[in-house]
């Protein structure tokens, strides 16, 4: 069976086209990069300074260990992974032939500067006018915003992967967030296990909607007003 | 002839109480850990840093006894940075008031840094307009888009750390571990390069240089300690 991330995951990867350039953030969107077809390319950008990020190396921390102890200095490269080349969530990562390296501020003027077809985070809350809160809870910590608020700004897409609703069933897409916004009306399209909402002239449309669900129990659990587009589609669901 | 390169022990001898430190690094990808180490030897105090993160400060990257030096006993008083993140020990320092803090979206802190290195009064960004970051600053409205002024920023010392360099300072960085610190090394009084290999003049091909020599005081190669490699 496969999971709530998972669908959502595969949804948003079905969006991108070959050849788009696509930050993908900490957490959820990192999955993204898993259900990307196969016969596309697409240029995962890391706001900590690489384009055309690969293969994730992954293993047990003793394995890991071993790995960066094994893969430092002139022997290893962006083809077999290097202790220092990471992606945003800092997992070692191999780069695509064509792939650059570059500092911060080059990375955020890819960002900010429109360079970027699309920019995929997560989200805490989103309302009915495409504001985004996705870097605070009140009264847990401080985490602070890392990129975010720079992604969203200038992103030809700005694309939200989240789960419809909180762990204790509160709808996360609001009439008006209540938590600190990470930007205002940036949002162009959602993703969650149920849904695909795209915003149109002000507003959301629900334009695709997973098979599962019905439209009735969708509203109930949605604060922000829908409105249904008229060739609705179906959402994709991952092969078990 | 100029030779910038410095014994680690002597190197941080310029940051005095109270100074203003820049640190590089994503993560502990690019951060100067040796230089670090040895500052937490030293009996100074009041000190602010800048940083993308607070990485070093995490246990999984960095002896934990070392953090401890830097951030206890009022060694580190403030930190700023775009990120603080999962870091229990800090988070309680921030909870008890021994910590100050202050965010900055990340894109933002780094061209506040390229700005104060490059001789740059400011720059107005979209990023933060209505959010909690734009308090107190100024909104103008260009070409019918709002943007906040933001300010360039300096620093006492900064830390910052690359793969290679000669003893002129010209440096080159490993893969994505440049982030950070070719920005930070414009923005210091003082700025002292950590590497992992030093070369002879000419060794770099001048076309390959990332970090140009005229930005770098000191050239610091720290013993490697097998911890380190385990560690990084």
């Amino acid at each position: 069976m496969y999971s709530k991330r998972e669908i959502i995951a595969l949804n948003i990867a079905n969006m991108l086209h070959d050849g788009d350039f696509v930050n993908l953030g900490v957490g959820m969107p990192t999955l993204v990069g898993r259900y990307i077809p196969r016969d596309i390319t697409v240029w995962l950008h890391g706001e900590n300074g690489c384009v055309g990020q690969d293969a994730t190396i992954t293993g047990t921390q003793e394995e890991m260990q071993r790995w960066k102890a094994e893969h430092g200095g002139e022997d290893s490269d962006w083809k077999t992974g290097h202790r220092d080349l990471i992606n945003a969530s800092c997992e070692y990562v191999t780069l695509l032939p064509g792939g650059c390296c570059f500092d911060s501020s080059i990375a955020f003027a890819m960002a900010r500067g429109g360079h970027l077809d699309a920019t995929v985070l997560g989200g805490l809350q989103v309302d009915a006018k495409g504001n985004l809160a996705n870097w605070m809870v009140p009264g847990k910590g401080v985490p602070g915003m890392g990129g975010a608020m720079d992604l969203v700004c200038g992103a030809k897409k700005v694309i939200i992967a989240m789960e419809h609703c909180t762990k204790e069933g509160a709808p996360k897409l609001l009439k008006e967030c209540t938590m600190p916004l990470t930007a205002v009306a940036c949002v162009d399209v959602v993703v969650t296990e149920f849904c695909i909402l795209e915003r149109r002239g002000g507003r959301f449309a629900v334009t695709a909607m997973n098979a599962e669900i019905e439209r009735e129990e969708l509203i109930k659990r949605t604060e922000m007003e829908l409105v249904f587009d008229k060739r609705l589609h179906e959402m994709e669901m991952p092969a078990d | 002839m100029i030779d910038k390169v410095t014994r680690l022990e002597t190197a941080v001898d310029s940051i005095r109480s109270g100074s203003t430190i820049m640190v590089g690094g994503f993560t502990i990808s690019g951060c100067p850990l040796g230089l670090l180490r040895e500052l937490s030897k030293r009996p100074v105090n009041n000190l602010t840093t800048i940083s993308e993160d607070i990485g070093f400060a995490n246990t999984s990257s960095f002896p934990a006894e070392a953090i401890r030096e830097l951030f206890t006993g009022g060694r580190i008083r403030r930190v700023c940075a775009s990120f603080i993140g999962a870091n229990p020990f800090v988070n309680e320092l921030i909870q008890k008031g021994e910590l100050e803090y202050e965010l900055i979206p990340q894109g933002t802190l780094a061209e506040r840094i390229r700005a104060g290195g490059s001789g740059i009064g400011g720059f107005y960004t979209p990023t933060g307009i209505g959010t909690i970051a734009e308090k107190g600053k100024e909104k103008k409205v260009i070409h019918g888009k709002e943007y906040l002024l933001e300010l360039p920023l300096r620093a006492d010392v900064a830390l910052v750390k690359a793969y290679k360099a000669d003893s002129m300072g010209n440096a080159v960085f490993k893969y994505s571990s440049a982030n950070f610190n070719p920005l930070m090394a414009m923005a210091a009084d003082t700025v002292i390069l950590e590497v992992e290999k030093l070369v002879e003049l000419g060794e770099i091909n001048p076309e390959l240089v990332q970090l140009p020599g005229i930005f770098v005081d000191q050239v610091v190669l720290p013993e490697r300690r097998a911890a380190d490699v385990q560690q990084t």
